[in-house]
């Protein structure tokens, strides 16, 4: 999925239709503007799926500085944050995702150390 | 230098008591830490400070809590009469839950706060906010690990907050050395208000007390307060003046020579009278008459007994003659009777406060004080009754107490249980007087402000019919009471009957003397009549002789022819 960081796309945050694989991984990211955290984690993030989830996950960027109101709905404090949405349990991965290994556990790819 | 003096402008709470420690209210535009243990009521008072100014002062308020559920938080304040759900629905008031779990979160790197303060800022945006709750935000601490960003995010909200001109409230836990758990009061300075709940003796009160406030004056005292069915209230005992109004107007006490004794007329209305003395000397009995005289003019009496019930109070009364129940009847007395060790002192005050508010007494019977004291609390009792007396004479409502004296006897009565007697316009005191083996009550006034009063001790008697003072015996065998005063009595009416009958025997005597005085008088002046009577007969007899002998003198003279004239010769003969 090809995502431009410089133009964040609205997503609607309903699932995904059912058409997508059962081990298919729904991510969000949800940014405040395009600060350089942001960017960092977007890249990091994009990365790491591209190594781990290829072919079989869906990443959507939010900003919530244009929908501020997803910020109270989806629970989000810090920012910022990458909740997977499927497949359950519902994570929430905050930070810039530099620490891969971090994001690798968040995401249920790896067994906590 | 006026302007100097122009206080920091304020965001009123409408919480009763609380602005008038604050001197009108929250930091406006500020943020405010209130800090505390659990259950303190941290939660209450800041929703207290957003409905109250959604209600009262057009004021909105958002409230983001961090451990209660927006339905919980909506089901606990309902309890206090807060309607939520219609102030959210007429966008007064917007409330956000934020939910933390740790065990969902993974941090992966640098993060920001951005998130809360977007949805801060959404909330605020959407209803116009003006006021704010964060509870608690130390939460946060527990749900996020890394410190540093978080305290660096926290000294930024806080700025934002203030560029943002709410008036804010922030909640903490209190810590072991700090006042909060997580040294809150670093980023929140303006104000401080410090709430504590604290159990001694088994009864719990609840303290308030204003630690910090920038730029303003402020009460520093540490004040009760409650929660009750009508949210919070603070009792400051000092910002209270003395500003009432005394009346001139007098209410009977429902004991005649009482009245007599205090200056002819009984009570000022709105005084507060005490009423002191031993174990069984007759207290309640002087409370029941002035409730039954309040009534029979038709005023209403409300009585709160500490130590009988209801129905056995009315039920002793009556074995003095004093008829209760019929009042009760027609609603003129109420009686509210609890155990004070039932609830806290605060709570018995507001309770009192309320039944004063919806029963509108003009007289207002306590009985008695003492049971409030338990334990070492006797500073609180007095602050507690200064406020109730203050209220009372407020609503010009005279106040009734009746207390118990400690100790045995001697100068030990003249103190009160409870160290109010500075507060006490007029003091009966009730106290035991024991001659010759037996023990009489007395009744003297210790004090009556402003009336001129009896000094005199009177016995009081609790007969059928009431109570009854007695002048009791003053003489050369000292004071005496009771069945020594009724000895004491008959012998001198002893002795006086027989003066008396001693009298009657001289009178008498004398009477007789007299009579037979008169008696000889009489016989006297029966002879001396006789006398006169034959004195004058002769002198009669003999005048007329005289006269005859004249004439014949005449009759001769006539006779010789003789010239003298017979007018001279009458001079002459005279």
């Amino acid at each position: 999925m090809k995502t431009n960081p410089a133009e964040p796309k609205y997503t609607p945050p309903e699932p995904r239709p059912a058409k997508l694989k059962s081990d298919t991984f729904v991510l969000r990211l949800y940014v405040a503007g395009q600060t350089l955290k942001s960017l960092i984690a977007l890249t990091n993030i994009k990365k790491i799926c591209e190594e781990n989830l290829k072919g079989r996950y869906v990443l959507d960027v939010i900003d919530l500085y244009q929908q501020p109101r997803l910020a109270q709905g989806e629970q989000i404090i810090a920012l910022p944050t990458l909740i997977k949405k499927l497949p359950p349990p519902l994570r929430r991965i905050i930070g810039d995702m530099s620490n891969t290994e971090c994001v690798l556990v968040g995401l249920d790819l790896q067994m906590k150390v | 230098m006026t302007k100097a003096r122009k206080q920091l402008p304020k965001a009123p709470t409408g919480i009763q008591g609380l602005d008038e420690i604050t001197g009108g209210g929250l930091p406006k535009g500020r943020p405010t830490l209130i800090c505390g243990s659990a259950g303190c009521g941290k939660t209450l008072l800041a929703m207290e400070f957003l409905v109250r100014g959604a209600t009262q002062f057009n004021e909105p308020g958002v409230f983001m809590a961090f451990e209660e559920t927006a339905k919980d938080l909506t089901q606990n304040v309902a309890s206090l009469g807060f309607d939520l759900k219609n102030l959210i629905a007429r966008k007064k008031i917007v409330l956000d839950f934020v939910y933390i779990e740790r065990s969902e979160i993974q941090e992966t790197g640098e993060y920001d706060l951005e998130g809360l303060f977007i949805r801060l800022g959404q909330a605020i945006d959407s209803i116009g906010a003006k006021r704010v709750v964060l509870d608690t935000i130390e939460s946060l601490f527990a749900g996020l690990s890394n410190q540093l960003i978080l305290r660096a995010e926290l000294r930024r909200l806080f700025r934002w907050l203030k560029d943002k001109g709410v008036t804010a409230i922030i909640t903490g836990e209190s810590g072991v050395e700090t006042l909060t758990r997580q040294g809150l009061e670093e980023y929140v300075s303006d104000c401080v208000i410090v709430l504590d709940h604290r159990v001694s003796d088994q009864v719990s009160s609840r303290r308030l007390r204003v630690v910090k406030y920038r730029g303003s004056t402020h009460g520093t005292n540490e004040y009760p307060f409650l929660i009750d069915e009508d949210g919070i209230s603070v009792f400051p005992v000092t910002s209270l003046g003395l500003r009432h109004v005394a009346s001139t107007q007098r209410i009977p006490s429902g004991v005649a020579r009482l009245d007599t004794m205090l200056g002819g007329a009984g009570y000022y209305r709105g005084s507060s009278v005490l009423i002191s003395g031993m174990a069984g000397t007759g207290k309640s009995s002087v409370a029941a008459h002035f409730a039954e005289a309040t009534c029979r003019r038709g005023a209403r009496v409300l009585y709160f007994a500490f130590e009988e019930s209801p129905s056995q109070i009315m039920r002793n009364m009556l074995s003095i003659g004093i008829e209760l129940s019929s009042w009760v009847q027609k609603g003129l007395l109420q009686f509210q009777a609890t155990r004070p060790a039932f609830t806290g002192l605060e709570m018995h005050l507001t309770g009192m406060h309320k039944a004063i508010n919806v029963f509108k007494p003009q007289v207002m019977i306590v009985d008695t004080l003492n049971n409030f004291v338990i334990g070492d609390n006797k500073i609180e009792v007095t602050s507690m009754l200064m406020r109730l007396m203050d209220y009372l004479k407020m609503k010009q409502i005279t106040g009734l107490f009746t207390c118990l004296a400690e100790g045995g006897g001697g100068g030990v009565l003249e103190q009160t249980g409870v160290a109010i007697s500075s507060l006490i316009d007029t003091w009966l005191l009730l106290r035991d007087i024991e001659i010759g083996g037996e023990r009489n009550r007395g009744l003297v006034i210790l004090k009556s402000r402003g009336m001129a009063h009896s000094n005199q001790i009177r016995e009081f008697l609790l007969t059928d019919h009431g109570v009854e003072l007695h002048d009791v015996y003053v003489g050369p065998q000292g004071v005496l009471t009771g069945s020594a005063r009724l000895a004491q009595e008959a012998q001198e009416k002893a002795e006086k009957l027989t003066r008396q009958q001693e009298t009657e025997h001289r009178q008498i005597v004398l009477g007789r003397k007299r009579e037979a005085l008169e008696a000889q008088i009489a016989a006297m002046s029966a002879e001396y009549e006789a006398q006169a009577a034959e004195s004058m007969g002769i002198i009669g007899r003999e005048q007329a002789q005289e006269v005859q002998l004249k004439q014949e003198r005449v009759a001769m003279g006539l006779s010789r022819k003789a010239d003298a004239k017979p007018g001279k010769q009458k001079g002459d003969s005279k």
